[in-house]
């Protein structure tokens, strides 16, 4: 077998510190089946290296600036191994066990190392859970989303979640509506509905949900329905459930 | 509400008043020529309504705290109380007797009492001041017992805060990260993990070495601090930029410790870790008028979500030096554009003053 033939395998190292980098390239030595084709220093790199690359195995550390490891989940799909990597974060290492998600901790021991390299190569062609899945259960009790990450083409946003003004619930997807724009996002609105903090967004619709801040006033809409106008004139549906919702929140409020 | 009215002590007055009652019916049946019957009870409801009118000094009492108002006022407020209030028992006290006596006994009283009246009104009013005294001693106990409860109640705090504060130093996240660069290190440059090693136990050792102290030299702080962030330091390399201006009459100034380490830990997790670039973070130290000025500044990114742990420190630090020096120092958050300051401001104690 010529040694061009050996790498089948094709790995990403994703994290902010070089020196936590160089452990896993260290121990990656050992496995000469596997070819390390990017290291990123952060988790937009990552993603840009994921649609360069395609990588079948990426070591993904979970705390980084700006995009988590959670967020790279997100956004490069769930067709590949991943094995994260973290300092301590009993939240996250829950979540990860829960989910039988693979992870490795720091300081991180060799023996563990190969053992997950070697999961993870049987892993081949099982999905990861759902990113925002993992997400949610890697939050502590009582903390919800303070920004959703959505991906345009290879373009990244980040929208806090305060300048959401709605959701819309569009097949397999939802469009995120904020300041005039909408951003197209691979999710269920029951997914994203349990990640808002209920105390701020409503469901006032199977496939709406709004941001309590933006609605200006509601009208009534033929018989049992009524319409939602947000402070930017935008009309939304608002069901009966979703009525009765909304204004258990606004009694609960004063 | 009244003290005397809301515990089980009104009893007690009450019976202070036996003495003076059992005194006015001896005086009524040998001087008075009243029956026994008719003498007690005429004295009780005599002395047991001025018993009650008395307690109303609770009132002028805590409306005129001694100390706090003029010494005329005082006088005045309480002899125009005593006045009004002796005037009332007098007068109520002579229709008592008109309504229980026969007109003959009460003609016979009336004539036996009428040259003291003056002398029956001064001592309703001596009664009624003695009632103010009395009162004033209750409202001392109950304000010295409240001040010790809240006293207590600070030291608790303060005690607990500065427990959290140690609890929380070595921070599991820093040093399992600084564990995974010695691990690198070891591979790469091992002089280089050698001296991480050393490193991370010179802080270790400071940590708790201070952390049993009350007060520290502010020297032995900045040790600590760059020992940390030395070692940041190899885990972020370049990303890590340290400024350090430090006046040198400063360096003996004594603080609580591990005061300062918090601030400048949550400088590189919030700041420097949340920027994929990095970032600087400034200590600036100055002593000046009696007053230690410390401002901790770093990069940051205004929109990164606020993490976990966020705040925590800050209020820490902020209840720990309420703690220790109550109104005398201060703490200040100022985030302009993309610098993260945190400024604070106490009396620059030192070992000579102490």
């Amino acid at each position: 077998m010529s040694p061009g033939q050996d790498k089948r395998w094709k790995a990403l190292i994703v994290d902010d510190e070089e020196l936590a980098r160089h452990v896993i390239r260290e121990y990656l030595q050992s496995h000469p089946e596997i070819e390390v084709a990017a290291e990123c220093a952060n988790g937009m790199e990552a993603v840009k290296a994921v649609a360069e690359h395609k990588p079948n195995l990426i070591f993904l550390d979970v705390q980084m600036p700006k995009l988590t490891g959670f967020d790279v989940l997100e956004l490069i799909g769930t067709d590949m191994p991943v094995i994260f990597v973290t300092a301590y974060d009993q939240y996250a290492m829950r979540a990860f066990d829960v989910h039988a998600v693979d992870y490795l901790l720091k300081p991180i021991g060799k023996g563990r190392f190969d053992a997950a390299v070697e999961r993870a190569k049987n892993r081949l062609g099982e999905k990861m859970p759902a990113a925002h899945e993992l997400a949610a259960a890697a939050r502590p009790p009582q903390q919800f989303l303070e920004r959703l990450v959505v991906k345009d083409g290879t373009k990244v946003t980040l929208i806090p979640v305060g300048k959401l003004d709605y959701a819309e619930a569009q097949d397999d997807y939802v469009a995120l509506a904020t300041q005039g724009k909408k951003h197209l996002k691979q999710q269920t609105i029951a997914g994203l509905e349990a990640g808002l903090d209920p105390g701020s967004f409503v469901r006032i619709h199977r496939s709406y949900i709004v941001n309590l801040e933006r609605v200006a006033r509601i009208e009534p809409y033929g018989k049992d329905s009524r319409l939602a106008i947000l402070a930017d004139g935008t009309r939304l549906p608002v069901s009966r459930a979703g009525y009765a919702r909304l204004k258990a929140l606004l009694d609960g409020r004063k | 509400m009244h003290p005397l009215l809301t515990r089980n002590r009104l009893g007690l007055y009450l019976l202070a008043w036996v003495p003076l009652t059992a005194t006015s019916i001896y005086v009524l049946v040998t001087r008075g020529t009243l029956s026994w019957l008719q003498a007690t009870v005429l004295a009780m409801a005599v002395f047991l309504f001025y018993a009650l009118l008395c307690l109303s000094a609770w009132y002028p009492c805590r409306a005129t705290p001694l100390g706090k108002v003029s010494f005329i006022r005082l006088l005045l407020t309480h002899l125009i109380a005593a006045g009004f209030m002796s005037f009332v028992w007098t007068q109520a006290g002579a229709a008592l007797a008109y309504a229980v006596l026969s007109p003959e006994k009460f003609a016979a009283i009336k004539h036996q009492f009428e040259p003291q009246v003056n002398a029956i009104f001064t001592v309703g009013v001596l009664l009624y001041l003695l009632s103010v005294a009395f009162h004033y001693v209750l409202i001392a106990m109950e304000d010295s017992r409240r001040a010790e409860a809240q006293a207590i109640e600070a030291r608790v705090l303060a005690r607990d805060a500065e427990l959290k504060a140690l609890k929380a130093q070595v921070n599991p996240h820093f040093l399992f990260n600084s564990l995974n660069s010695i691990s690198a290190l070891t591979s790469i440059d091992p002089a280089r993990a050698r001296h991480m090693c050393v490193l991370l136990g010179d802080f270790l050792r400071l940590t708790l070495g201070l952390g049993e102290k009350n007060l520290v030299r502010f020297s032995d702080e900045l040790e600590l601090l760059q020992k940390y962030l030395a070692i940041e330091q190899v885990r972020f390399g370049d990303r890590l930029k340290m400024h350090e201006e430090i006046q040198e009459d400063s360096k003996v100034c004594l603080l609580p410790p591990l005061l300062l380490q918090p601030l400048v830990e949550n400088a590189v997790k919030h700041g420097i870790a949340a920027l994929p670039e990095g970032g600087d973070v400034r200590l600036a130290v100055q002593r000046q008028n009696g007053r230690l000025s410390i401002l901790v500044e770093n990069s940051w990114d205004p929109e990164a979500p606020p993490r976990r742990s966020g705040g925590m420190g800050l209020k820490n630090v902020q209840q720990r030096l309420e703690a220790r020096y109550g109104k005398d120092a201060s703490l200040r958050v100022n985030t302009e554009g993309e610098l993260f300051q945190v400024s604070l401001d106490l009396p620059a104690e030192s070992e000579e003053k102490t």
